[in-house]
């Protein structure tokens, strides 16, 4: 049949391959569970399961709706469609003001209340989040 | 005005020098003769013509010549003069002058200095790099000209951004430029190499010198952009693999396995195709990283103007050296010839190959990370990010076998294997792990990966601090780098499980308290400075027996009008104090951010040792 170095060199070949599609499953598969999606308000609002997943949301912040105190910053982030109140203990970007384009990385406790637990850092005074960008231009 | 139209002719000339070379290195390759030294002459003189366009564009934005569009969007007559001149490549038009300059520098230093090697080699060699240059040239003067007229001449810029105004950051781009362009070589010398079969001993010798350049400065290049993130961006950590630190990252895991193979080809002529394929890789991975930083498909500080047409300029051209080097690759290249390559199974070798492949899978890790979201974005529009959770999962248990196994790849032999006297690697492995159980299980979360991560980290601090100790100087620079990097890995590990944090928001003159820490905001003044105002923040940190003074900084900028936070850090052997503010409009509360985190100074010092090792061995006069 076969020599010696023909089958070692199969085995070899095949646990290659073997190894290699197990590491592009464990990759995928780790992606899956890893990944953070990206909603605007209105889209919270189809949500039908508020699921205990890290979600990020996208908008700009209403004006007049910042609101601190030791704990904690309130405010509300809008796609001037839907709203929804926002919940952050943590330090803000230099700038996070009312009325400017935001991102809040958090947990969803229903469709009206979210609880953040990172408000996206931008750069540049002219730099929106793609994410923010997007939702805006549906409008 | 004078200088710009100066800059923008020497680009042109510049590029019209380039016929010349191709025409003389073409006509010089078939003959018998030796090397053209024309060739030497008309690189030179491109690479002059380089650097007087640089040069004008510096002295553009020295003099603020507002005329010139480069420097009205990204300079103000207030700015420092320091950040003047770092401006020159703060933006995207200089930055990409910048590579064309290393481009041509490193090729010319290339002739220079490989007198000694084939003819032929030499000028294929020239000829690859011509094809980037000339990729460049076009780039530059088509989509991304310095050079721009504004009419009527502006009376002021539109400034800097603020938070690119910082010491580390103004040499952050030439140093990883240095890295990214010095892989350009290796790429080009591979190629020949491969055409006329040089891919050898010899050859490997020779490169070795240009892979250590770059993976030098790329070292160095990551560690000062890791240092200004950490101090200017307020977040307290040194790594978020954002996709912009991952394209950095991406090329330079590809260099350093390259590194490791050309020293294996050096001693024993095997795994051309593995160093083959990785200089291929490595460039293609910059250039990558250049396209998907400048091309606005990643949104950073990095990203100047969203341009979709420089995007698909850098995408085409990555795509025709790709297909070029594929090409060269299948045609030319002939593997190892069987019989050579045969060694034992825990040889030297063998280790060297295994962490040749747990590399490339933290390099798949990383790519398909930082890919993953653009394509889903491209083909779904569905948007999503992929967060520091996604890589730890993936990385951290992996790095348990990499850290062994370079711990045992610098004990074991070339081609056989031997037990004699090796009785220490396994006490050292049961020391290792028993030193880690007490401290995970005395102070961290009692959780067997941190025993076993920490353990096999020891375990390669152990290696390494033995052969110190034995074998003194020889391969210190391998033993400096190995020893710099169990530092690494212990550091980032003990800071991550040490550290504490407190976010709070106050008003000045209240206090903060919790079981271990009191925390007074005591003061708030303002300092008027050059080209902004600033507000010091007076705190008094109280833990157990001991109080630190910090004084974080609000900075508002006048041009452009933003406000950045300045972290006060206060730096020992031992951990870190990190304190940051800031404001949010119309409230009276600051937000305080108070970090404790321990050994962040050997993060920096153990990277420093890293690029260390590569350092001497580079001006080591024989290898070791």
């Amino acid at each position: 049949m076969y020599g010696r170095k023909v089958k070692l060199r199969f085995l070899f070949i095949l646990l290659t391959l073997s190894a290699l599609i197990l590491t592009v499953f464990l990759i995928i598969k780790s992606l899956e569970e890893n990944v953070v999606y990206f909603k605007s308000p209105s889209e919270i609002k189809l949500i039908t399961e508020i699921e205990n997943k890290k979600i990020r949301i996208g908008g700009m912040v209403k004006k007049n709706s910042i609101e601190m105190s030791t704990n904690a910053i309130n405010f509300i982030i809008t796609d001037f469609k839907n709203e929804i109140n926002v919940t952050y203990s943590g330090v803000v970007p230099n700038l996070f003001s009312e009325e400017k384009g935001v991102v809040a990385e958090g947990v969803l406790k229903d469709r009206n209340f979210f609880h953040a637990s990172k408000i996206l850092a931008k750069h540049d005074e002219n730099y929106m989040p793609p994410e923010v960008k997007a939702s805006l231009e549906k409008e | 005005m004078i200088y710009s139209s100066i800059g923008y002719y020497a680009l042109i000339l510049g590029l019209s020098i380039s016929l010349p070379i191709f025409f003389f290195s073409i006509k010089n390759f078939g003959r018998n003769e030796i090397f053209d030294s024309k060739i030497i002459s008309f690189s030179f003189i491109q690479f002059l013509l380089v650097v007087v366009s640089f040069l004008s564009l510096i002295i553009s934005f020295v003099f603020s010549d507002f005329s010139n569009e480069t420097v009205f969007n990204n300079s103000h007559t207030t700015k420092p003069l320091f950040y003047k001149i770092s401006g020159t490549w703060g933006n995207h038009e200089g930055s990409l002058l910048l590579w064309l300059l290393v481009l041509n520098l490193f090729i010319f230093i290339f002739l220079v200095k490989s007198r000694n090697l084939p003819k032929k080699y030499r000028i294929l060699t020239v000829l690859f790099q011509q094809i980037i240059i000339i990729g460049f040239f076009i780039f530059l003067i088509d989509s991304s000209n310095p050079f721009n007229y504004v009419f009527p001449t502006p009376s002021e810029g539109l400034g800097l951004n603020p938070i690119l105004q910082d010491p580390a950051l103004a040499i952050h781009p030439p140093v990883l430029y240095l890295g990214y362009v010095g892989s350009s070589i290796i790429f080009s010398s591979a190629l020949a190499a491969t055409c006329i079969n040089f891919i050898s001993k010899t050859w490997a010798t020779h490169i070795k010198k240009w892979v250590l350049i770059s993976w030098i400065f790329l070292t160095i290049g990551i560690l000062l952009g890791s240092i200004w993130a950490y101090y200017e961006l307020g977040w307290g950590g040194f790594w978020f693999w954002d996709p912009v630190e991952n394209v950095s990252l991406m090329p330079w895991l590809a260099l350093t396995t390259l590194l490791h193979c050309v020293l294996v080809l050096e001693k024993r002529s095997t795994l051309t195709s593995w160093v083959i394929i990785l200089s291929i890789t490595t460039f293609i991975l910059s250039m990558c990283g250049t396209f998907l930083v400048r091309s606005g498909i990643l949104n950073s500080v990095h990203t100047f103007a969203n341009d979709p047409e420089r995007g698909l300029f850098i995408l085409s051209f990555l795509f025709l050296l790709f297909f070029i080097s594929l090409f060269i690759f299948f045609a030319f290249h002939k593997s190892d010839k069987p019989g050579i390559i045969s060694f034992a199974l825990f040889s030297k070798e063998t280790s060297i190959l295994i962490n040749n492949w747990l590399m490339m899978y933290f390099l798949s890790v990383v790519l398909i990370g930082t890919l993953y979201p653009i394509f889903l974005d491209v083909i779904s529009s569905e948007q999503i990010s992929v967060g520091p959770p996604f890589y730890h999962k993936l990385i951290i248990p992996i790095l348990i076998p990499f850290l062994i196994f370079m711990a045992l790849s610098t004990q074991l032999k070339w081609i056989k294997f031997e037990l004699n006297g090796k009785i220490y690697l396994i006490v050292f492995f049961i020391i290792s792990l028993t030193i880690s159980y007490f401290i995970v299980n005395n102070f961290g979360d009692n959780l067997l990966i941190n025993i076993v991560l920490i353990g096999s980290a020891f375990y390669l601090f152990l290696v390494t601090v033995r052969d110190f100790l034995k074998k003194k100087i020889q391969n210190f620079s391998q033993n400096l780098s190995h020893f710099g990097f169990s530092l690494l890995i212990l550091s980032i590990l003990f800071n991550n499980i040490f550290s504490s944090e407190i976010i709070t928001n106050l008003k000045v003159g209240e206090t903060f308290k919790n079981e271990k820490f009191e925390i007074e905001f005591n003061n708030l003044k303002k300092f008027e400075e050059q080209n902004y105002t600033s507000y010091k923040g007076y705190f008094l940190i109280k833990e157990d027996q001991t109080k630190e003074k910090l004084e974080p900084e609000l900075r508002v900028y006048n041009q452009p009008n933003i406000i950045t936070s300045e972290a006060d850090i206060k730096t020992t052997f031992l951990s870190d104090k990190f304190i940051t503010i800031n404001t949010v409009q119309n409230e009276e509360y600051f937000n305080v951010r108070y970090l404790v985190k321990p050994l962040m100074l050997w993060i920096w010092i153990s990277v420093i040792l890293i690029s260390l090792g590569g350092t001497i061995s580079l001006f080591k006069r024989k290898s070791l």
